[in-house]
């Protein structure tokens, strides 16, 4: 039954995605892109449940390997989307110059 | 303290109401910066509230933390503008990573795996292991570390087909029976089997096609990460997942369109190598016109709008700040200007929007495709820079030619377009360029940045 309830949750989140991004202007792509490549660092939630006390050897060994790149991952993608989106300005016309 | 499992949960239907609302945000550049903040904030509640439940080895959760936190931050901060691409090609390869990480990291611990946890199990491992050594090759590819020709050996679609039959087979027989030891060697082997076709398949693919592949590599690593989610039985690795896997196919197929390509051929056909060969044919003829900086000087000062077209090239030359400079000279001069902007310029979607807004051009100066065609014909000056087959008309008049098609940004419809360029090779897809040929085209030769400061010194010349 979780197999059922994990897909259904799987589809849907396919569609939202979608409907979500579909409206993202071609001027943000590079922003969005590496924006949504840091969310795909949610790896590491399911790595860090992963480091339990209980576990030794190689399984914590590749789970901790998976920490540090999911890691990587999160906190690159989202400062470097944060600073290319600090970029992004609108000029107030007229008053410069 | 520590939190059950329903209270975690509960924590991360809050994260992922954050995420979409982050990518809601994104659709305008007003609200975008909040948009990936608020984002980050449903990343590390997520992370918070996971590191509060029982029986977690906190020593190594901080220790791998620490240490990723301070590469990522290190690489976020010191990267170029120009060098997006190959940093978002970086980061990508490491999520998909940790996805085929963790998968192997359960598997070794669990290893009586019901048939659905075994399929979801090998299919995480096999994307995260393309995602990978992809990212990586696409990675070396931008950076200039390996060559951004295709590479074509004979044979290639059948070695990869093999190696993607034998993938699939070994796949097949581990969720058969992924008890080890046999099923063990069966998984490594499939995790090998990946990260080899991660590599010959990126490998074909040119340095201009580079937007398709990092969007696509973008999805993959969603997938990867959704795929994990079900291994660990974990809602928000699947949601979260399964939002990055839409956006980039969404990415994907707004950069094919872009090219008038299907997926396929942008990732079976070395698009580079292929049309060389068909295009010795009859070239466009005719004379082409030198200009000078004086000349392109007296152009642009008697235009009543003029629209800057950057290509690669401009990333390339590092010419984004003095292209700026020269846009702010005009505009002081009482002239429109507007940068028009292709989709798939660059090597990456939205690559020269980021260069000219990192040199504080306003963004809505920044021009799509579709906007600036349909007034194009009253606009006075083109200055095309390090573009090359995104604005060649052939896409449009030539039904033979094998760009025939792909939507251009029409530049040979202004009254005037001044070309600046290197010489007169052809771009990416090897194609001659008639625009160069056109009546009211001037080549202006030599490299972009160069030649833009020197423009700029007409301009300070005749106003000192």
């Amino acid at each position: 039954m979780t197999a059922v309830f994990l897909t259904f949750i799987f589809v849907l989140s396919i569609f939202l995605g979608f409907e979500v991004i579909s409206k993202v202007p071609s001027t943000l792509h590079t922003p969005l892109m590496s924006g949504s490549n840091a969310i795909s660092g949610i790896t590491l939630i399911g790595a860090l449940a992963s480091l339990q006390t209980s576990y030794h050897g190689l399984t914590v060994f590749l789970a901790f390997l998976a920490v540090v790149f999911a890691t990587i991952n999160v906190t690159g993608g989202y400062a470097v989307t944060d600073r290319m989106l600090a970029m992004f300005k609108k000029k107030d016309r007229g008053d410069a110059a | 303290m520590s939190l059950g499992q329903v209270e975690i949960n509960f924590a991360y239907v809050v994260s992922t109401a954050l995420f979409i609302f982050g990518l809601k945000m994104l659709s305008s550049p007003a609200t975008a910066r909040r948009g990936n903040m608020l984002s980050g904030v449903g990343m590390l509640l997520a992370i918070v509230v996971t590191l509060l439940a029982a029986g977690i080895a906190y020593h190594w959760v901080f220790l791998g933390i620490l240490v990723g936190s301070v590469a990522g931050l290190i690489g976020a901060y010191r990267v170029k503008m120009t060098a997006m691409p190959e940093m978002v090609a970086l980061f990508n390869g490491f999520g998909g990573l940790a996805s085929m990480l963790l998968s192997w990291s359960e598997y070794h611990q669990v290893q009586q795996l019901s048939t659905f946890i075994a399929l979801v199990t090998v299919l995480s491992v096999f994307i995260g292991s393309i995602t990978f050594t992809g990212s990586m090759v696409a990675w070396g590819k931008l950076s200039g570390k390996i060559s951004q020709k295709p590479v074509i050996f004979q044979g290639q679609h059948l070695i990869n087909a093999a190696a993607f039959a034998l993938a699939l087979l070994a796949a097949l027989f581990f969720i058969l029976s992924p008890a080890p030891p046999l099923g063990y060697l069966v998984f490594l082997a499939v995790l090998l089997v990946a990260l080899a076709i991660g590599v010959t398949s990126t490998i074909p693919i040119g340095g201009a096609d580079m937007p398709v592949v990092i969007s696509l590599l973008n999805s993959y690593s969603g997938l990867a990460a959704c795929a994990a989610g079900f291994v660990v039985s974990n809602n928000i690795l699947i949601v979260a997942g399964a939002l990055v896997g839409a956006s980039g196919i969404i990415l994907t197929r707004i950069m094919c369109k872009a090219m008038n390509r299907s997926l396929a051929n942008v990732l079976f056909s070395g698009f580079g190598k292929a049309i060389a060969k068909d295009a010795g044919g009859e070239g466009p003829k005719g004379e082409v016109r030198p200009a000078s900086a004086e000349d392109v000087f007296y152009i642009l000062e008697a235009a009543d709008s003029v629209a800057f077209v950057p290509g690669y090239g401009l990333a390339v030359a590092q010419a984004q700040h003095v292209v700026r400079e020269l846009g702010d000279i005009l505009e002081a001069n009482g002239t429109e200007v507007a940068y028009a902007i292709h989709p798939v310029a660059g090597r990456m979607p939205g690559h020269m929007n980021v260069l000219l807004a990192e040199a504080n051009v306003s963004y809505d100066q920044l021009v799509e495709m579709d906007d600036i065609n349909p007034r194009m014909d009253s606009v006075d000056v083109c200055v095309v820079i390090g573009a090359n087959d995104v604005v060649n008309p052939a896409a449009v008049h030539e039904q033979g030619s094998p760009i025939y098609g792909m939507p251009i940004i029409e530049t040979y419809r202004a009254k005037t377009v001044i070309v600046m360029k290197r010489s007169m090779n052809p771009g990416f897809a090897g194609i001659e360029n008639a625009l160069f040929y056109e009546e009211n085209t001037r080549m202006f030769f030599g490299d972009a940045k160069a030649s833009i400061q020197a423009l700029i010194a007409e301009f300070k010349s005749v106003n000192a």
